[in-house]
């Protein structure tokens, strides 16, 4: 197969990196590739390069993109359970299994990515408290590990390479297909309560409160705020909304998500469009136009809001920008918040999003990030060297309160840093090692972070 | 109801070469309509993959049927096989089968220039004629083509293979005068630039130039609906190729293209 030389990057722009890249239409062709060992000494695979940082990146070697293996297998109408290959779209399943009744039992905050990259990067959605992570809901998966063979992995076969897989950022090998079950839902509508917190404490107790009664609870924090105001939020919990809750004009069709206009960044904005001013401003609006109150909101608007704005990440300009998500344990979160939270409003470093959310129990994928306690997720556009003097003070903060970062975010972190944060990274290295002994599956974050270390 | 029964009435569509990058596309958008399909090719194992996609998508029948292009002696029973299905009646045939190789390679060996012919125009011509025979025996469907821009004019570095193709057009040319009268349509398709496996590594990716096997899918499935005589796709191909054509030969043979 040729091979394109094209410039790959993360999600965020951050990372840009001339890559060789290869792109099977059929399993079968995706065997001959990696058969054929020497045409290429490194692989990674790449979903729709969702992942902010480097992990779907490989300049040193091949990166196979999963774009065109996207058939479904099988679906159970009585279960919701799919298989498919692992280039399929959360776009795709929703489009087609929600007029059945069926959404996704995981999502992130985009239905833009793969079943493959969120096997392998664990996701968590805004259900994480009452769910888990996304390999809660994956029944199996196909590997082709370095060592050439297949791997089917589940909970009772292959179970070490299923956890090291699970959340081990494609470092394992390459996920062939997926088996995982849907979530029934009667509508495409959610019922959402939206309230409004003061600051971090009063954050903090609303969800302590309140969060078991709702299958999804987020909140949306204004990083600028600061002094009595730090961490001042608005709450966004829901559920799954019934037909008979919905108001009858929805009654008709209610598993459609009503059409909007698809919106595009055409082309990377001036550094300037993001100015502090410009994004203070806007949060301020932001809390001002939420008052506390109940609505109903379709599945798109409260999953996906950024979708609705094609290209988005070209806001932040041709520099790119780095997404920040950090998480504390329940025992030092408050603190950890409130230090990570007074360093970014401090440095003026402009950010529209900023995501606080209550994990749930932790599983047992050996890299997967989420654990019980709370996670802050940001963005930051970069500003050079301002931006790398901020990462490292809020590095600090993270390690100093017991907390860890999102290696599907990260861009930036150290080896030290990371190996501090991941208590179950030589468990994973032995895994990594019988799976793929001569390390032909590797990223540019691998190596960044010394995941893989090359002989 | 299922997309099928939404789409009743519309019959059976063949696609021959359904394991194409903008054969799978087509039957996607297809099979949405709610018509049932038949994807052919030589690749078995790929096909039933792509069949089950098809049926768990879109709830339509669809049928698995292996042929060989070049085996011209078989296509009789192969198409007898076609048009025998249970589902309903075979009303449109897509022919998305093709080869392309690198013109000094194929300049260098008369073997794959040979198999571009056999594969692009002779096999075209031994299905379609059945095809056609068949629809014409009905009065009503459709028969369209891969052709490609690639045949509206012979340049240097790609004449190998745009000469299948410009013989495929005028073959559809003089089918679609024969057919007209019988109730039946010809379509002929030209493709400018498309991301799909047979251009991989000579186009660049993401120039506006190159345009998604969906996109081309979609322009075929709206002139089959619209029962056109010939498009290109994506449109505006029409009128690159109309300044190219419009060359006079004496300039045009000194122009590297
Ligand atoms: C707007 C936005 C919101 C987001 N919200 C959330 C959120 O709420 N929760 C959350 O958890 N994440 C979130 N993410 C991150 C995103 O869900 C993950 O980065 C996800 O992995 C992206 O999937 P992808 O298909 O684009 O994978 P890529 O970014 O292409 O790849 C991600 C990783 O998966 C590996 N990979 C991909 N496919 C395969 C395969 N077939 N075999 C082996 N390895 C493979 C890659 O090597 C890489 O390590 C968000 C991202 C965006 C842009
Ligand atoms: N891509 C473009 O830019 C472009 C532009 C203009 C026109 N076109 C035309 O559009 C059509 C589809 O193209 P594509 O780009 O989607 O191509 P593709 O993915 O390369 O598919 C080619 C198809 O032809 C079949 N085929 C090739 N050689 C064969 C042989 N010897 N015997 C049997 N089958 C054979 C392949 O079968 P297997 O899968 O079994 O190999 C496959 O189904 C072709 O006719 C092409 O010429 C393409």
């Amino acid at each position: 197969m040729r091979a394109v030389n094209q410039v790959l990057n993360g999600w965020g722009n951050y990372t840009p990196c001339q890559s060789r890249v290869f792109r099977p239409e059929r399993i079968r062709e995706l065997f001959e590739l990696m058969r054929n060992g020497d045409q290429e000494p490194s692989w990674i695979g790449r979903g729709l390069g969702r992942s902010y940082g480097d992990s779907a990146l490989n300049p040193q070697g091949g990166t196979v993109l999963f774009e065109r293996l996207d058939r479904l297998i099988d679906f159970d109408p009585q279960t919701g359970m799919v298989t498919c290959e692992a280039g399929v779209t959360f776009e795709a399943l929703i489009r087609i299994f929600l007029q059945r009744g069926w959404f996704l039992s995981v999502t992130p905050g985009t239905k833009y990515i793969t079943v493959g990259g969120a096997i392998t990067s664990d996701i968590h959605g805004k259900n994480h408290h009452v769910d888990g992570t996304v390999s809660q809901f994956v029944e199996s998966f196909d590997l082709l590990t370095g060592t050439g063979e297949v791997l089917t992995c589940s909970r009772s076969e292959n179970t070490d390479a299923f956890w090291a897989t699970v959340g081990g950022m494609g470092l394992t090998g390459l996920i062939l297909r997926g088996r995982f079950r849907l979530l029934p839902v009667e509508s495409a509508y959610l019922h959402v309560d939206f309230q409004r917190a003061r600051n971090l404490d009063e954050a903090f107790a609303l969800f302590q409160e309140g969060d078991q009664a709702y299958r999804y609870s987020v909140a949306w924090v204004d990083c600028l705020a600061s002094g009595a105001s730090l961490g001042r939020s608005v709450l966004m919990r829901g559920n799954h909304a019934a037909v008979a809750e919905l108001p009858p004009r929805w009654r008709q069709s209610p598993s459609t998500v009503p059409l909007r206009r698809q919106h595009s960044v055409p082309f990377n904005f001036p550094d300037f469009a993001l100015n502090p001013l410009c994004v203070k401003l806007f949060n301020a609006l932001y809390y001002a136009r939420n008052r506390d109150q109940q609505k109903i909101v379709d599945l798109d608007a409260f999953f996906y809001p950024l979708d609705a704005l094609r290209h988005w990440n070209r806001m932040y300009g041709k520099r790119g920008f780095i997404q920040y998500q950090a998480l504390f344990p329940p025992k030092s979160s408050r603190s950890g918040m409130i230090a990570l939270l007074e360093a970014i409003s401090r440095s003026r470093m402009a950010s529209f999003l900023a995501v606080l959310k209550v994990t749930g129990a932790a599983g047992d994928g050996l890299l997967s990030f989420p654990k019980p306690g709370h996670t802050l997720a940001l963005d930051l556009p970069n500003t050079g060297s301002r931006l790398r003097a901020l990462i490292q003070r809020l590095d600090q903060i993270v390690l100093d309160h017991d907390g860890r970062l999102y290696l599907a975010k990260d861009a930036t972190m150290s080896r030290e840093a990371f190996s501090r944060m991941y208590e179950r990274l030589d468990e994973f290295r032995r895994v990594k090692a019988r799976l793929d002994p001569a390390n032909r599956f590797v990223s540019a974050q691998a190596r960044r972070l010394g995941i893989v270390e090359e002989g | 109801m299922s997309a099928h029964e939404r789409g009743n009435g519309s019959g059976i569509t063949l696609i021959l070469g359904a394991t194409s990058s903008i054969g799978k596309s087509l039957a996607r958008r297809l099979a949405a309509e709610g018509r049932g399909l038949i994807v052919a090719g030589r690749d078995e194992p790929e096909l039933r993959a792509i069949a089950d996609d098809l049926k768990i998508r879109y709830q339509v029948p669809v049928r698995v049927l292996r042929y060989d292009a070049t085996d011209f002696e078989s296509h009789p029973a192969f198409f007898a096989t076609c048009a025998a299905g249970e589902d309903g009646p075979l009303t449109g045939v897509v022919f998305c089968q093709g080869a392309m190789f690198d013109q000094a390679e194929a300049e260098r060996d008369f073997a794959l220039s040979r198999q571009m012919i056999d594969v692009n125009y002779t096999s075209a011509v031994s299905l379609l004629s059945l095809a056609a025979a068949h629809l014409a025996r009905r009065g009503t469907g459709y028969l369209c083509a891969l052709s490609s821009v690639a045949g509206d004019r012979g340049r240097q570095s790609n004449f190998l293979y745009g000469a299948t193709k410009s013989a495929l057009t005028t073959y559809l040319q003089g089918l679609r005068n024969r057919l007209a009268r019988q109730g039946v349509a010809v379509i002929t398709v030209k493709p400018g630039f498309v991301d799909t496996a047979m251009t991989w590594g000579l186009l660049k990716p993401g120039s506006p130039l190159v345009a998604s096997p969906d996109q081309v899918a979609r322009a075929i499935e709206r002139a089959i609906r619209q029962q056109k005589d010939h498009v290109y796709a994506p449109w505006f191909w029409r009128w690159i190729m109309a300044i190219i054509k419009s060359i006079p030969e004496p300039i045009f043979k000194r122009m590297r293209l």
